[in-house]
């Protein structure tokens, strides 16, 4: 959590993509992350909502923090948020039936994503409006690419094609089980592993430098 | 957090202004929406009504209420109290489509299939709804073969389902692999005919009400969209 | 009639179990599941404030809702918020220890999507009264189960020698893809008649 002292606009926005990824790094966000993501594109279309709440919810937090009192702080995000994921909703079926069948009650269930209460609290209640965009459009970036990364691995082996389309011939018998529960435990815990492997090896690499520069 | 401690007036007021503020802007997103999202709710009724019976044009929701069938006028009842009649050309009566549903391998299957006018044969089917497997239970809906064998299905006695290629009129071929589907179908379709066939009226009787053609009462439950949607399940 | 409430209670309780089927209530399955007892618990806290939602949720959506269903979302959090501070106030005062052991992961519980997925889909589903609390009997005694899987699971990891940098949640996931596989097995109970 970036609690600390706040960069600029781009360096807010960008945190959010890998370093402070909110799925991978601060697991964060996982039941829409392997609920909805047997394939890239209801990975991207979850995301994007998932998005456009995360900004709007957090625009309002951050332009009403000097309004709002401590004590009913968090029933008024939740009730900010609400509104907002129940409007897009709305729109979603307004405008996207197919994609709100597909993704069904995981569009209402994002008022719940422990992502977008946990930016509000952490982020958007203690920074100007500028700061609470950028931060808000960075974790809402790095959760759709994770999602769509998530959907796309699942898509690939579960269904042998990427955002519908077919990248294998007839004879590629697709491994199912991957765009079934538990391939999205096993490939998100294979994600998980990936990272956990960069991150280390970034760290072991950060530490010779410090080394090599601190030896006589 | 800012705010320091507030009185509690403060705080009531706040979450009034909240509360205010919320309602008013999903009550607004709600009128704006709610004609488009009646429209697309109406539009895949009647796509997939127009699937199951070949040569439909028009339909409308009739009721079965008091021991009668007769064209729907208040909101939509039950899944069992209600189904569509669709007419083609010059108003010509084409047949029944019939909404069902049971329990299937993973969750409940949601279908609908066509009834020709006497209700002797089903002579079309679409799956609305199903959590089955992908790659095998849904070939109910994705394996054309399967599909296919349901235009044209004579219902006397019952619908057998059939391990291999079955011969008669009433006779579906299981899908190798997805069994328990195949057999979760037949048995809806079974027990929607077992229902309905003893109440269809004589078809020379049937004719459309008196509203203009492709006026469909939209297919909405309890009166609106709901946040979450009527859509069922995540899957 | 019975027969229905036990397909309700079997289905939500295995096949569809929400933890391993559904993926709701992931929070506390992977962060609070570390010890047999705790995860219990939880599950028991858990299970009960389900069942008061699932009341609440019924109560509202017949006698309220049907006059404003768009206010559903919000209404259902609103519920559910209280009920999990109301939940809170009774541990603290009458279990002191379960409630420190319990921790963040009890207000937390407002959050878990388990428990307003749980009122969305008895809705849509259109359960009555005694349907909706069979489903939350179920839907509870299928997230204990999972929880306590979990824990038990991972109470042995802790012995055994894994490789450091699957240790964590990296592990918990296979494990949880597996413990998943497995619940597959139950699909089918119903529809083999």
């Amino acid at each position: 959590m970036s609690g600390g002292a706040p960069g600029g606009f781009g360096a807010e926005y960008v945190k959010g993509l890998v370093r402070e990824n909110p799925v991978f790094v601060q697991a964060l966000g996982l039941c829409p992350a392997l609920a909805v993501t047997n394939s890239a594109i209801n990975g991207l279309a979850m995301g994007v909502a998932a998005l456009a709440v995360l900004t709007g919810s957090s625009l309002m937090v951050s332009a009403l923090r000097r309004a709002i009192p401590a004590q009913v702080r968090i029933s008024t995000y939740i009730v900010i948020i609400a509104t907002f994921v129940t409007v897009a909703d709305f729109t979603l079926q307004a405008i996207a039936p197919d994609v709100h069948r597909e993704l069904g009650a995981f569009i209402a269930l994002i008022v719940v994503n422990c992502i977008i209460l946990g930016r509000a609290e952490a982020f958007a209640s203690r920074h100007p409006v500028p700061l609470a965009l950028a931060d808000a459009l960075g974790m809402g970036s790095g959760f759709t690419l994770a999602l769509v990364l998530i959907g796309a691995v699942r898509e690939v082996l579960g269904s042998g094609s990427i955002f519908g389309q077919p990248l294998f011939g007839a004879g590629f018998e697709p491994w199912v089980v991957m765009i079934l529960p538990p391939g999205g435990f096993l490939v998100v815990g294979a994600l998980l592993l990936l990272f956990a492997r960069f991150a280390e090896a970034r760290q072991r690499a950060a530490e010779r430098l410090a080394r090599g520069e601190g030896a006589p | 957090m800012s705010g320091a401690r507030a009185g509690g007036a403060r705080l009531v007021a706040t979450l009034a202004l909240a509360g205010l503020a919320s309602g008013l802007a999903i009550v607004s997103a709600y009128r704006l929406t709610l004609p488009r999202i009646q429209a697309n709710q109406a539009a895949a009724l009647e796509r997939a009504v127009f699937e199951v019976l070949p040569g439909a044009l028009r339909m409308e929701r009739w009721l079965f209420r008091d021991g009668r069938l007769a064209p729907a006028t208040g909101p939509a009842g039950a899944l069992d109290e209600s189904l569509f009649a669709a007419f083609g050309e010059q108003d010509r009566f084409v047949g029944w489509a019939v909404p069902a549903a049971g329990a299937g391998f993973q969750d409940t299957i949601k279908l609908l299939y066509g009834l020709d006018p006497a209700g002797a044969r089903v002579v079309g089917l679409a799956v609305l709804e199903s959590r089955e497997t992908p790659g095998l239970g849904d070939k109910i809906f994705k394996d054309a073969d399967f599909v296919a064998e349901f235009s044209g299905l004579a219902v006397e006695p019952t619908i057998e389902l059939i391990q291999g290629h079955g011969e008669g009129a009433n006779q579906v071929d299981a899908i190798t692999g997805a069994t328990i589907s195949s057999r979760a179908v037949v048995r809806i379709v079974n027990a929607g005919n077992a229902l309905w066939r003893p109440r269809l009226p004589d078809p020379a009787t049937v004719a459309p009400s008196a509203t203009p053609a492709g006026t469909v009462p939209p297919d909405v439950e309890r009166g609106g969209p709901v946040p979450g949607g009527r859509v069922g399940d995540p899957g | 009639m019975t027969a229905g409430l036990l397909t309700i209670f079997v289905s939500a309780l295995l096949v569809n179990n929400f933890t391993l089927s559904y993926f709701l209530g992931l929070c506390p399955f992977f962060g609070v599941s570390g010890r047999l007892q705790t995860a219990f618990r939880l599950g028991l806290a858990n299970i009960f404030v389900l069942v008061i939602t699932s009341v609440a949720a019924w109560a509202l959506h017949r006698f309220v809702l049907v006059h404003a269903p768009y206010l559903t979302l919000i209404a259902y959090i609103l519920v559910i918020a209280s009920t999990v501070q109301f939940v809170e106030m009774v541990i603290k005062k009458t279990l002191p220890a379960l409630f420190r052991a319990l921790g963040i992961y009890l207000p937390l519980i407002t959050t878990n999507c388990a428990i307003l997925a749980l009122a969305l889909f008895q809705t849509s589903r259109g359960y009555d009264l005694l349907e909706g609390i069979v489903f939350a009997l179920g839907a509870g005694a299928g997230l204990t189960l999972a929880l306590v899987l979990m824990a038990g699971l991972r109470e042995e990891a802790e012995l055994s020698d894994v490789p450091a940098l699957l240790r964590g949640t990296a592990m918990s996931f296979l494990v949880a893809g597996v413990l998943s596989l497995a619940f597959m097995g139950f699909a089918g109970l119903f529809g083999g008649g």
